[in-house]
């Protein structure tokens, strides 16, 4: 378990957790004593099993929960202190599932919702709305009804009625369940662009191919606590904490760490990576 | 006798503007265990229904063709009554189960049946010691994991006795723990008892270094059908059908391309390390050269 250095949140960090614990009522305790700092501009991904807390976790962190004790503090105020309407402006939660939070009669409608609710002026939330239409390749469906359309067009409309809101902070709660492997590379793809842009990227999942190529940042998390925090590469050499947080690390880690009389490095995460050190010649350095 | 055989089949369901099945001819043979491949939209899932009957008994929609299960049409025979030769297994365990106890989940059907209560009580045992849930009998599902959600809905399949197990994207809602639990339940099946399988999933990380055939299926057709190794061949064919292909069978392309003629080609980890752990000491000396 990683231990938190100090009860002061860091100022200059848009997210800090601070001793976190959530118990449900019926006293299912999903979160333990969680602290996590995550800087402007990070691309972190939230790893677990299911029932390990992370969508408990995502939840706190845009007040859609609030924390049982201790403390989430976005930009440096406590979440408890601001009103939901004002957290959606800093930190935007796309829902695993995308008709949790899809209701209008028409595309358009359903982008618009976020941004007039937030009491932008009629201009902005044209501007706003038709930006993140036009950045989730939406343009063309712009007049259906979110409900009509398929799982991969459902997810990109909730995306976009996030990004309407323009948040500093954008979650994801598992978007590429579903997705065929097309419309998984073009969401990554949008979320790579977004960070570059210098959003700041939560991406929670279990897939763990997706993580070792997209994230800078893995937390893993087990039974509602963090269990390891590290970059990609770190994350992957410990095979034991990954099992025990019902995760499974990719194919090509799996066979490095069988190789490892060939000094094949332990850190490996994808297929070119792996060939280029098997075929090494003898004696030439790492 | 195929234990499911498919000629020319067309599939509109009611409402649609498009064939979900446009022209598809398959056989499963007895004791085969075929995996069929494709990403949303391909069909895989209505191959699915139509193998148990749920097509046309209970979808609506409009139908050619013939489909036949261990040489019966299916449109000739009622859902309970294929119920008895196939099963079927959802993406969602939720879906299936509805009992206060694992116990009376696996017993429901056969009871239905009216098979007598030693009979059943052997075919509860037999099927949860299958799907590895000895001792879960008084158990409520509802407070099991994923995985074990899963497995419990498999044995309220195999407690019918079927001759064909049908499961579509069965590790759909799994994390990679449930993931391997419930592969491990299949391989063993195929391994025990040479079940007839039908798995319709979106890869095949796992299901290919067991399945007897993969089956690739895009637009309502039948793109490709062999042996593993042979679809695995060129990886790169999968990602245009919109799958992501085993890792594995991405190293052994790589390995090939680099090597120049090689022909190497793996189906899971074990099989990649010993051929690698065989072939390298070669390949880096030769380097040398």
């Amino acid at each position: 378990m990683i231990p938190c250095t100090s009860a002061i949140p860091s100022q200059d960090k848009v997210i800090s957790i601070k001793n976190l614990k959530f118990t449900y009522e019926g006293g299912v305790r999903a979160l333990l004593d969680i602290c996590l700092d995550i800087k402007y501009g990070d691309y972190l991904a939230i790893v677990g099993g299911n029932g390990s807390g992370k969508t408990t976790l995502a939840k706190t962190l845009n007040g859609l929960l609030r924390p049982s004790s201790g403390a989430v503090f976005v930009k440096g105020r406590p979440t408890t202190e601001r009103r939901v309407s004002e957290l959606a402006r800093v930190v935007g939660y796309a829902f695993q599932n995308p008709d949790h939070q899809l209701f209008c009669s028409s595309v358009e409608e359903e982008v618009r919702f976020g941004p007039s609710n937030l009491g932008y002026s009629e201009e902005d939330v044209r501007q706003k709305a038709e930006q993140a239409i036009v950045g989730m390749n939406l343009s063309h469906l712009r007049g259906k009804p979110p409900l009509s359309l398929r799982l991969g067009e459902r997810r990109r409309v909730s995306m976009a009625s996030v990004m309407a809101m323009d948040p500093e902070v954008l979650i994801l709660d598992e978007p590429t369940t579903g997705l065929d492997a097309e419309e998984v590379s073009e969401l990554m793809r949008r979320l790579r662009r977004l960070n570059e842009e210098g959003k700041t990227i939560i991406l929670i999942t279990h897939d763990m191919r997706l993580v070792a190529e997209h994230a800078k940042r893995v937390v893993v998390m087990a039974q509602g606590r963090i269990v390891l925090d590290s970059d990609p590469r770190g994350a992957f050499t410990d095979i034991e904490v990954l099992r025990r947080s019902s995760l499974e690390p990719p194919a090509v880690t799996l066979l490095s760490h069988r190789l490892s009389k060939f000094e094949i490095p332990q850190d490996i995460i994808s297929p070119e990576e792996l060939v280029l050190h098997l075929l090494r010649s003898e004696g030439e350095s790492k | 006798m195929p234990a499911l055989l498919m000629r020319d089949v067309r599939f509109k369901y009611r409402g649609a503007p498009d064939y979900a099945l446009d022209g598809v001819s398959l056989d499963i043979e007895k004791g085969e265990f075929v995996t069929i491949l494709g990403s949303n939209g391909s069909g895989k899932s209505t191959v699915c229904l139509l193998s148990d009957g749920l097509i046309p008994h209970a979808v609506p929609g409009s139908l050619e063709g013939r489909v036949e299960v261990f040489g019966e049409e299916t449109s000739k025979r009622t859902v309970a009554e294929l119920s008895t030769r196939v099963g079927i297994v959802f993406q969602e365990p939720e879906s299936q189960l509805f009992c206060m106890s694992v116990e009376e989940e696996v017993a429901f059907g056969p009871e239905n049946l009216g098979v007598p209560p030693h009979e059943i009580r052997e075919r509860v045992e037999w099927a949860l010691e299958l799907v590895g849930m000895k001792g879960y009998n008084s158990r409520s599902p509802f407070s099991l994991s994923g995985g074990q959600k899963q497995r419990v809905a498999i044995a309220a399949s195999l407690s019918m006795r079927p001759e064909m197990l049908v499961l579509d994207e069965p590790a759909y809602a799994l994390d990679p723990v449930g993931r391997r639990e419930l592969y491990s339940v299949l391989k063993d099946l195929k391994a025990r008892f040479g079940m007839t399988v039908l798995l319709a999933e979106r890869d095949c990380e796992e299901a290919a270094a067991f399945s007897d055939r993969l089956v690739l299926m895009k637009g309502g057709r039948v793109l490709e059908s062999g042996p593993p190794r042979q679809v695995l061949r060129n990886p790169e064919k999968l990602r245009q059908v919109g799958i992501i292909p085993p890792q594995v069978s991405e190293i052994a392309s790589i390995l090939n391309s680099r090597l120049g003629k090689a022909e190497y080609s793996f189906l899971s980890v074990d099989e990649a390390e010993m051929a690698i752990a065989d072939g390298l000491p070669a390949w880096r000396r030769g380097k040398l050269r």
